[in-house]
């Protein structure tokens, strides 16, 4: 009798497999329940912590970041995003000479999102953003200057 | 209880020969506009379900599907047809012209021949021929021609297999389907789908029959779906191993009457099963009959059994996985048929012995 046993078996199967889809189905259709899109210009993206928008640098409240200009995630980086235009200034303190960075230059539309610069760098100067509005319609305006204008070396992250 | 033999569109075209004057000329006008009706019905009925499954899929999938153009997004389809509507016609080089280009026809004239003879509502049937079940497993079956001219027709290995096996399949799941018709054919003594109708006033077939009208019912949609290629029979188009099957080669406007015809093929069936079973366009125990304005509950009713139907259909598509070549034939040949012949024999013992409802 395992021939209609197979049948009946086979006609449950189908059942629990449409009670699945239907439990998603009709929640669905009276409230959304399930629905998990997201209709983005319309409503906020969420955007995940993890995500790799694009590199910046931090800056605190009083216009300082903690890049010394070591060219470490210059070097790193596989492709030249980054380039970082520094100079010697003497330090009145100790009266050595000291790099500091002038501009540090990073070319998003070159950029893979890699990650190599952000391990090389030794004092957690940049860092991924979220930020992914990043299309334009001129590729000049994807070369961005990282460190805000006027900005200085964070006291105490060379040592 | 209403049998008088009336019929809309029969009206009509007497209206435009007699009622006008005009004879000839006034009854081939009056035939031009039915077939318009028919026309504008399968276009619109086409792209309003090609909508439905959208939006249902989505809903199953956990999305929300088109609703962006109009309400609800409902002329989305409307704007993907204007948009088949200009496209250009590529096909393979060395195609077979005849039978590549007939394809798309022979779908289309076999869809809208069945499409005629289901009644709607109460003399709501362009055709309301007495031979009605035979009539439709007849056109239907010519749908499968269409399929195969356009995998020969292609010059394509792929669209080649996609139409072999669209034609084993529905040759095979055709016996299925006509011995569940017959099943109730039994039980009404007619072949004539607005009879039919009629004779479930006392009660739906489905209720009157029992065991081997559910039954019959059960194969019916398993074997139309096989029928209308739709998952978890959808191995002609087989989207994972054959490009999109038979109309692979098919561009625009072309890829549009296949896709079209396929949803209406899938409205054909519903409306079968429910004239058959569900007592077409009957309200639920009368309660709609003493409203007055008849024809549009007849409508009413007729066409939310059959969206029901459909949207069965689109239940099973988006809930069970496809199935192999071989488990297709198993289940037609060692199941569906076995159980079918069976299942004929017992209602023919039923009505013999006078114990259905």
């Amino acid at each position: 009798m395992s021939y209609i046993g197979d049948i009946l078996g086979g006609i449950k199967t189908l059942f629990t497999g449409m009670k699945v889809t239907g439990g998603y189905f009709f929640p669905n259709i009276i409230s959304r329940k399930y629905v998990i899109t997201r209709q983005y210009p319309d409503e906020p993206a969420i955007v995940f912590e993890r995500f790799k928008g694009e590199v910046v640098m931090w800056h605190n409240e009083n216009n300082e970041h903690r890049c010394t200009g070591c060219q470490a995630c210059e070097i790193a980086c596989p492709n030249g995003s980054i380039e970082i235009i520094w100079d010697r200034v003497l330090n009145p303190e100790t009266g050595k000479k000291v790099k500091v960075i002038d501009k540090h230059i990073y070319h998003l539309g070159m950029c893979t999102m890699c990650n190599l610069c952000i391990q090389a760098c030794p004092t957690n100067a940049i860092m991924w953003s979220t930020n992914f509005h990043n299309s334009t319609y001129d590729r000049s305006k994807l070369t961005k200057v990282l460190n805000k204008p006027g900005s200085k070396l964070m006291a105490g992250v060379e040592e | 209880m209403i049998l008088t033999n009336f019929n809309y569109f029969a009206n009509l075209i007497r209206y435009f020969s007699e009622g006008l004057g005009w004879g000839t000329g006034g009854e081939i006008l009056g035939y031009i506009i039915v077939a318009a009706i028919y026309l504008a019905f399968f276009a619109l009925a086409g792209l309003f379900l090609v909508y439905l499954e959208r939006r249902v899929a989505a809903f199953f999938q956990l999305r929300l599907g088109p609703n962006r153009v109009g309400p609800w997004g409902l002329f989305q389809t409307i704007a993907d047809a204007l948009k088949l509507l200009t496209k250009e016609l590529i096909g393979t080089d060395r195609k077979d012209k005849l039978l590549y280009h007939s394809a798309y026809y022979i779908v289309i004239i076999a869809a809208l021949l069945s499409l005629s003879v289901i009644p709607f509502g109460h003399g709501f049937a362009a055709f309301d021929v007495n031979i009605g079940v035979f009539f439709i497993s007849a056109v239907s079956s010519v749908g499968v021609l269409s399929i195969l001219f356009g995998g020969w027709g292609s010059n394509n290995k792929y669209a080649l297999i996609g139409g072999m096996r669209s034609g084993l399949q529905m040759i095979s799941y055709e016996l299925s389907a006509g011995l569940a018709l017959l099943t109730i054919v039994l039980m009404a003594g007619t072949l004539q789908m607005s009879e039919i109708v009629l004779q479930q006033q006392t009660g739906w077939f489905i209720w009157r029959g029992h065991i081997p009208a559910l039954i019959a019912f059960f194969i019916f949609i398993v074997a139309g779906t096989a029928e209308s290629n739709r998952v978890p029979f959808d191995l002609p188009e087989g989207e994972a191993e054959l490009g999109a099957g038979y109309h692979t080669e098919y561009s625009g406007m072309g890829f549009a009457w296949f896709f079209l015809a396929e949803f209406i093929n899938m409205f054909i069936i519903s409306a079968m099963g429910v004239t058959l079973f569900l007592g077409g366009w009957l309200s639920p125990w009368g309660i709609t009959e003493n409203l007055g304005a008849q024809w549009f509950w007849d409508l009413f009713w007729f066409f939310l059994k059959v969206f029901l139907m459909i949207f069965l259909m689109m239940w099973f598509r988006w809930t069970f996985p496809r199935v192999r070549i071989d488990q297709l034939l198993t289940l037609e040949w060692k199941y569906l048929l076995p159980i079918g012949l069976i299942n004929i024999v017992l209602m023919a013992i039923l009505v013999y012995f006078n114990l259905v409802f």
